[in-house]
């Protein structure tokens, strides 16, 4: 049907893409360490040696974990197997609330604890208007 | 078929269009922002700043769209040797580019209300900027190399590079630890969004795909133009 000019095309085509992707897929593999915007507790408990460098820690802020003093806030990330604690002085951004997504920057002081000098919030992929919502945590 | 594809059928089609585009996509998009800023509910959790939602999402499903689009032009043109395709390809690339930057800079003004910060280094945003200078490169390579063969061979080697980051951007969210939320929007599994919300979503990403359309069709028709006026450079 075409040309044998136009299949060799196709075909070098077809094999330079093959070989990008594989070349992609590999260099990204290798960096995954980086590639990755936080790790979570979990990851944190297997390090090896408490790094002394800035990290970022991401999970769930636990139920019933969050503490104001005036001294700052406290709270407990979880991923629901390991926990962190972390204490953090500064103002928190307006989705920061019990149950949902956090990100923590800043250095780990032991295994179990974290100073946080900056904190994002993290939302989940979850959009409905108030009155679902309410309806739905009724049933 | 051939014959409908004759540059002479197609600029008497793209130098009438751009006005029926235009006067549609008014329409469509006066509807579009008439949903998204009044109709359409408040968010449970992010109140009226979801708003910002109905121009960021559509802007980057449609530039991811056009790179696409435009790769796939690209190879169709170097593996069956037609100019035109180059040409539409060509003429394509700047309404990706435009919503590509709205994408990362409505981003950033919804991030910092919700997230507390306006840029993060993460995959999806990072990958969403690798896009944005694509393109880049893409257009100064049409601007630098005058030699048609030339031109055709370097836009596409750019296009194939390209085009790996579009995966990546896709399934950033998924593969690895990111700030960004995973898609709310699925085709193959249920939706995370609610209908009144989905519905604005949708009404604005036609309203986007119909200005790319507009745009697309007043450059290819100057694209037409410069081949006319050369008269040596057929398609």
């Amino acid at each position: 049907m075409y040309g044998r000019k136009v299949k060799l095309r196709f075909f070098f085509v077809t094999l330079i893409l093959l070989i990008l992707i594989l070349t992609t897929f590999l260099v990204l593999k290798s960096l995954e360490e980086n590639v990755v915007y936080f790790k979570s507790p979990s990851d944190v408990k297997v390090l090896e040696e408490l790094e002394n460098k800035k990290i970022r820690i991401g999970g769930m802020v636990k139920e019933k974990s969050i503490k104001i003093s005036n001294l700052g806030v406290n709270f407990i990330i979880t991923d629901f197997k390991n926990e962190i604690n972390v204490t953090y002085s500064g103002a928190v951004p307006n989705l920061f609330t019990e149950g949902k997504g956090v990100v923590a920057e800043g250095y780990l002081k032991d295994e179990n604890f974290f100073e946080a000098s900056k904190i994002l919030a993290k939302h989940d992929e979850n959009y409905m208007p108030p009155e679902v919502k309410e309806a739905l945590d009724n049933k | 078929m051939l014959k409908i594809l004759k540059p002479s059928k197609i600029f008497l089609f793209t130098s009438k269009a751009p006005k029926y585009v235009l006067l549609l996509f008014i329409l469509v998009f006066s509807i579009g922002l008439l949903e998204a800023l009044i109709l359409s509910p408040e968010d449970y959790k992010q109140s009226h700043s979801v708003r910002i939602m109905y121009v960021h999402v559509p802007a980057a499903w449609i530039s991811l769209g056009i790179f696409s689009s435009i790769t796939i032009l690209s190879l169709s043109g170097y593996i069956f040797k037609n100019k035109n395709f180059f040409l539409i390809a060509k003429s394509l690339a700047p309404s990706g580019l435009l919503f590509n930057i709205i994408a990362l800079v409505t981003g950033s003004i919804w991030g910092k209300p919700t997230w507390g910060t306006w840029w993060a280094w993460d995959a999806r945003i990072t990958s969403m900027l690798i896009l944005a200078i694509f393109y880049l490169i893409y257009l100064i390579a049409w601007r630098i190399y005058q030699n048609k063969e030339l031109v055709f061979k370097i836009t596409t080697i750019i296009t194939i590079f390209g085009i790996i980051n579009v995966p990546i951007i896709k399934y950033s969210v998924e593969w690895w630890n990111t700030l960004h939320q995973p898609a709310s929007v699925n085709i193959l599994s249920k939706s995370s969004i609610h209908s009144s919300m989905l519905f604005p979503l949708i009404i604005m990403t036609a309203a986007f795909a119909l200005f790319s359309v507009l745009i697309f069709l007043m450059k290819y028709n100057t694209e037409l133009i410069k081949i006319k006026n050369k008269g040596l450079d057929r398609l």
